[in-house]
């Protein structure tokens, strides 16, 4: 760690001559956070190994070898085989393309819709917030889960159907949470100046209040990319999401399931990726969060 | 009090009906011909039309949401299933039990795991004791919910043979479902009540507390934990309503025939009406709940109960609260 940073002084540093950006400020602290960090390497290492997958992956995630089935982890395997005697090694670095990328596109799908939709309505308040805000309380009284089950079931499954189902059931979250920041900051002084030198509403909700009421989306977004993860791996559990031969985890682990009694190890470690993968983003999210929340500096 | 209750409830039928126009939406535009489904692949068209025709699939849209609303709050009928013929509501109360009986064995031990987890964790900030329960809180969370059932029962049931692994019948068959969705739920009890006592534990009347000389255990479960109960509340609600709607992954690998498998094979089936029904019942289960839990605000909170009773004083405020 810098020695700048190694300063333990109560909140941002008073002295630094400059006035440092809030972006610095909070990688700092994030930085400090050993957990958050620790986190984000994972992250990191797993999205490396998932862009580089057909490099390092010793076999195909598909090439089938009918002679050896079900073998353990050994050297030729790290993870064993499965029951069509793919190397399940490969196959959970290939996974990691899908739900690492299926988790990423649907809450930056969800993100979108979200963040605008909170923004107008507390923005302009009246009688289009009600209206709105009364449509998504109807979207939150069914569970996320049972709302991306049932708009899965709709568009039939897939990849592409299943990132739109899980952006589907996280919009009215985002967007509660957006509308409730931006009606802390909507008397806001600077947000009077912006209006005082006649901007435009789109310019002072785009460039000056989004940027001011994102913190706390932010934190959201990283934990609902942990939990697209989980919704995505069971959505294919139950056969609705993606769908096999692609090794995503949760279809390895519906596959594996017939098998439990005798070859654990074809659940075993798929589970272990989603906990991993889920495991890291909660770590950087928390890490976020304490960064990001004054309230919580001490 | 009672005038806030049924005016809760009366804001719940617009909610229930945009909920019912969304699921019937939803299904109308689903692929798949019930008919089809019925009568199995060797039926003749001629058949296929005829059952069409009964079933009115033939109707625009409007006609048949008016017809399914009629249906539903009128006769209070929630019509029958299109694959065995039963009534949906029948169903939905049949298979009630087991969910209720897993949703509320699991929150309670959700909550005497979660509940002292996250409370020691506060006490002992930033101590090992803290880390240990926090990190073991963020394993929990990360875990799929139906990856730890299936480990549950590889150790439990497949390995050491002490528990049946699926289906339903005497209480051991509980244990394992409840136990790993109580798991699961847990480790955001604990970490909301961690986040909720470190909020109190520095207030003054904690510190008052302390300074006249009251024990410690009594300082931390009364003075401290009753204030910080309100988001804990809130935490084990959502758990038991969402619950109630039926896990639907922990009911399938384990087998019960809750609500939970009830939704899952009427979304594989394109049984319409058990979809349409269950996720009636979800959204009524949940805004009961829901009110529930505001109502319970109100009992562990003297200053709650206070708005509820003179609301002319400050109407503005707690319309606004309420309506966040």
């Amino acid at each position: 760690m810098a020695r700048k940073t190694a300063k333990k002084g109560k909140g941002a540093p008073a002295n630094a001559g400059k006035k440092e950006s809030m972006l610095a400020l909070t990688w700092k602290q994030l930085i400090r956070n050993k957990m958050a960090v620790a986190g984000l390497i994972l992250i990191g290492v797993m999205a490396i190994l998932a862009i580089l997958a057909p490099v390092i992956a010793p076999y195909a995630y598909d090439k089938q070898d009918l002679y050896h089935t079900f073998l353990g982890p050994c050297r030729e395997h790290w993870f064993g085989t499965d029951n069509l005697g793919r190397d399940i090694f490969s196959r959970i670095l290939y996974g990691a393309r899908y739900s690492l990328s299926i988790g990423i596109a649907a809450v930056a799908m969800s993100l979108v819709a979200g963040v605008s939709l909170g923004a107008l309505c507390g923005f302009y308040g009246g009688k289009l917030d009600m209206i709105l805000m009364r449509v998504l309380d109807v979207f939150q009284s069914i569970p996320g889960m049972l709302m991306a089950i049932a708009v899965s079931a709709t568009l039939g499954p897939g990849l592409r159907n299943c990132i739109i189902a899980l952006s589907i059931s996280s919009v009215p979250g985002y967007a509660r949470m957006m509308r409730a920041s931006m009606l802390n900051i909507r008397d806001m002084e600077y947000v009077e100046a912006a209006r005082s030198v006649n901007a435009r509403d789109g310019r002072i909700i785009f460039r000056h209040m989004i940027p001011n009421a994102m913190a706390p989306t932010i934190v959201q977004a990283t934990m609902g990319v942990a939990t697209a993860i989980l919704v995505a791996a069971s959505l294919s559990f139950i056969g609705l999401g993606v769908q096999p031969p692609a090794p995503e985890w949760g279809a390895m682990l519906a596959d594996g399931r017939n098998y439990i009694r005798d070859f654990p190890h074809l659940v075993m470690f798929p589970g272990i990726a989603i906990m991993l993968a889920v495991l890291s983003l909660n770590m950087l999210g928390d890490g976020l969060r304490d960064a990001l929340d004054p309230r919580l500096k001490n | 009090m009672i005038r806030y209750i049924v005016k809760r409830l009366l804001l719940m039928i617009p909610v229930i009906l945009g909920v019912t126009w969304l699921i019937f939406t939803i299904m109308y535009f689903t692929p798949g011909d019930p008919a089809r489904i019925i009568l199995g692949t060797d039926a003749s068209e001629a058949e296929i039309a005829a059952l069409q025709e009964d079933l009115g699939l033939n109707d625009g849209y409007v006609v048949r949401f008016v017809r399914y609303v009629k249906q539903v709050f009128i006769d209070f009928d929630m019509g029958e299933s299109y694959i065995n013929g039963r009534n949906v509501g029948e169903e939905i109360g049949l298979r009630f039990p087991y969910t209720f009986r897993v949703a509320a064995i699991s929150v309670v031990i959700a909550v005497l795991i979660g509940l002292p987890l996250g409370i020691v964790a506060a006490v002992n900030q930033f101590t090992w004791k803290d880390n240990a329960a926090m990190m073991a809180a963020l394993v929990g969370i990360s875990m799929p919910g139906f990856w730890v059932g299936l480990m549950l029962s590889l150790a439990f049931a497949l390995r050491l043979g002490w528990l049946p692994a699926t289906g339903i019948g005497g209480p051991q068959y509980y244990i394992l479902p409840c136990l790993s969705i109580g798991l699961s739920g847990c480790a955001s009890i604990a970490r909301q009540t961690r986040s909720g006592m470190l909020e109190v534990i520095r207030q003054d009347y904690v510190v008052t507390a302390r300074a006249k000389g009251q024990v410690e255990w009594k300082v931390i479960y009364w003075h401290a934990l009753m204030n910080a109960l309100i988001p804990i509340i809130t935490q084990v609600g959502t758990m038991f309503g969402i619950q109630l709607g039926g896990a639907m992954i922990a009911e399938t690998v384990f087998s019960i025939p809750g609500i939970g498998t009830y939704m899952v094979s009427g979304i594989k089936n394109r049984d319409y009406p058990a979809i349409q029904g269950s996720v009636l019942y979800v959204a009524v289960i949940f805004g009961i709940i829901m009110l529930v839990v505001d109502l319970l605000y109100a009992f562990v909170d003297p200053r709650i109960r206070a708005q509820y009773q003179s609301r002319k004083a400050r109407p503005k405020k707690a319309a606004a609260e309420g309506g966040k």
